[in-house]
């Protein structure tokens, strides 16, 4: 099975939780919301390993200018903890404190460092633009000025309410290995699946013993699908149309930074410590807008051999009516005039209508089972 | 001086040999060469004996594997 990120799936899930809620009257306590919990949870649960904890200054500094770690190993998106100036200046290097979620101490955290940061560099270097349409510089000018480093102890988990669907890294691994599986390809996804979706999904896992789902479940932006019309669609398919033995559907929790190609290189490190052997690229991948070249994110992982983790790229894939097939454009010779796209835009219309699409773009059982929610789209 | 680099000492024909290797690669030098191998195995690296799950612990995943319906 391939290796962690880095050499070492890290677990920093605290086992004895007594111990450390003794000092529940003597450490401090910092609210945190939604989004810092989740990162928690990635960095106690191994998904982000190496990582044990908040970026410090020197890694912060050599993700932006190198897409590395300081000790070389590649990471593209900065995992920091931002916080307000004045409770920052009470803290002190090696403090421990408390993140309080739902009135709750749901982690350790140590203090490591603090440092200032240039919002407009982060997001010029992340996102490529400062442009504050896009939808990751918006969240960066919004973050406090301060941004504190040090590794965390999780102690309790409870955020998800997909619990069903929410496996760790050293879960998958062990499921892997039960079903016998070698090479496994991970698909993300932040969308229904329709026939276009389907169609690459079973291109790469004929060349593989295993086709790992993996929906990002978080916060998206407006007129994204709902997570749980995602998760509702994907049963349904694959309840109907793949080989139970040969497929594995588990949500990760985690933000969509619209990163585009650093964030595609983030996604195959996050499914490489699940233990996926490859990653589907797509077009466009974690783009937004026309921030981003639609091959962007192809063309980032020449700058990364060392990776550990093969990406399968798909350029555009479409119905031509003269082969009666999903083609691409590398193997279907006809023009454009017999082509289908696989337009979201038009899906995304006769699904809010109340629409079944067309059986040629999305399996009618798929498209029943999101009509039959209550809500589809993020307000 | 400290730097950020350290040098490596391989034997001398096995030097010869990658040398020849690499001519008409995109490979401008042997040094460039090994830190390209040697980063590729540093990032497939082994699981450490620390993160070995113990026995109980499988038994408990493939416990919860179950009852989710991932495996029978």
């Amino acid at each position: 099975m391939v290796g962690p990120h880095g050499g070492k799936l890290i677990n920093r899930v605290l086992k004895d939780k007594a111990e450390v809620l003794k000092h529940e009257n003597e450490f401090e306590f910092i609210k945190v919301n939604t989004d810092v919990i989740r990162e928690v949870e990635n960095i106690a649960f191994g998904v982000y390993s190496p990582l044990e904890g908040f970026l410090n200054k020197e890694d912060f500094e050599s993700v932006l200018n190198r897409k590395r770690l300081a000790n070389g190993v590649p990471w593209t998106i900065p995992i920091v903890f931002d916080l307000d100036d004045k409770v920052a200046e009470k803290l002190t290097k090696g403090q421990k404190i408390f993140f309080q979620y739902n009135n709750k101490p749901v982690a350790l955290f140590t203090i490591e460092e603090k440092f200032n940061f240039s919002k407009d560099e982060y997001a010029s270097k992340i996102y490529g633009t400062t442009d504050i349409k896009h939808p990751g510089v918006q969240r960066v000018q919004n973050m406090n000025n301060t941004l504190v480093s040090g590794k965390i102890d999780l102690i309790s988990s409870s955020l998800t309410e997909f619990q069903n669907y929410y496996l760790h890294p050293k879960e998958t691994r062990v499921l892997f290995k039960e079903k016998g599986w070698l090479d496994i390809v991970a698909f993300q996804t932040r969308n229904v699946p329709h026939l276009g979706h389907e169609y690459v999904q079973k291109a790469a896992l004929t060349m593989s013993d295993g086709l790992f789902i993996n929906p990002l479940i978080g916060p998206k932006k407006k007129g994204d699908f709902l997570d749980k019309v995602i998760i509702d669609a994907y049963k349904t398919l694959t309840n109907h149309y793949y080989l139970k033995n040969n497929v594995v559907m588990s949500i990760l929790q985690s933000t969509m930074h619209y990163a585009g190609p650093r964030e595609a290189i983030h996604h195959s490190i996050m499914r490489k410590n699940f233990g996926c052997t490859h990653f589907i690229v797509g077009r466009d991948h974690a783009g937004v807008g026309d921030f981003y070249h639609p091959f962007a994110a192809h063309r980032i992982f020449d700058e990364f051999p060392d990776l550990g983790i093969i990406p399968l790229f798909f350029r555009s894939f479409s119905r031509c009516t003269k082969c009666n097939a999903i083609v691409n454009d590398k193997i279907c010779p006809h023009p454009q005039k017999y082509h289908i796209n696989f337009s979201g835009t038009k899906i995304r219309k006769l699904l809010s209508e109340g629409e079944v699409p067309p059986s040629d773009l999305m399996r009618p059982e798929v498209a029943e089972t999101i009509i039959k929610e209550d809500k589809i789209f993020v307000e | 001086m400290e730097t950020d680099k350290v040098t490596i000492k391989i034997p001398r024909v096995l030097y010869n040999n990658l040398k020849e290797i690499i001519s008409d690669t995109g490979f401008s030098s042997v040094n460039e060469f090994i830190v390209y191998c040697m980063r590729d195995i540093a990032a497939s690296g082994k699981i450490t004996e620390d993160d070995k799950l113990t026995h109980d612990e499988i038994s408990l995943i493939k416990q919860r594997l179950k009852k989710l319906g991932y495996i029978e």
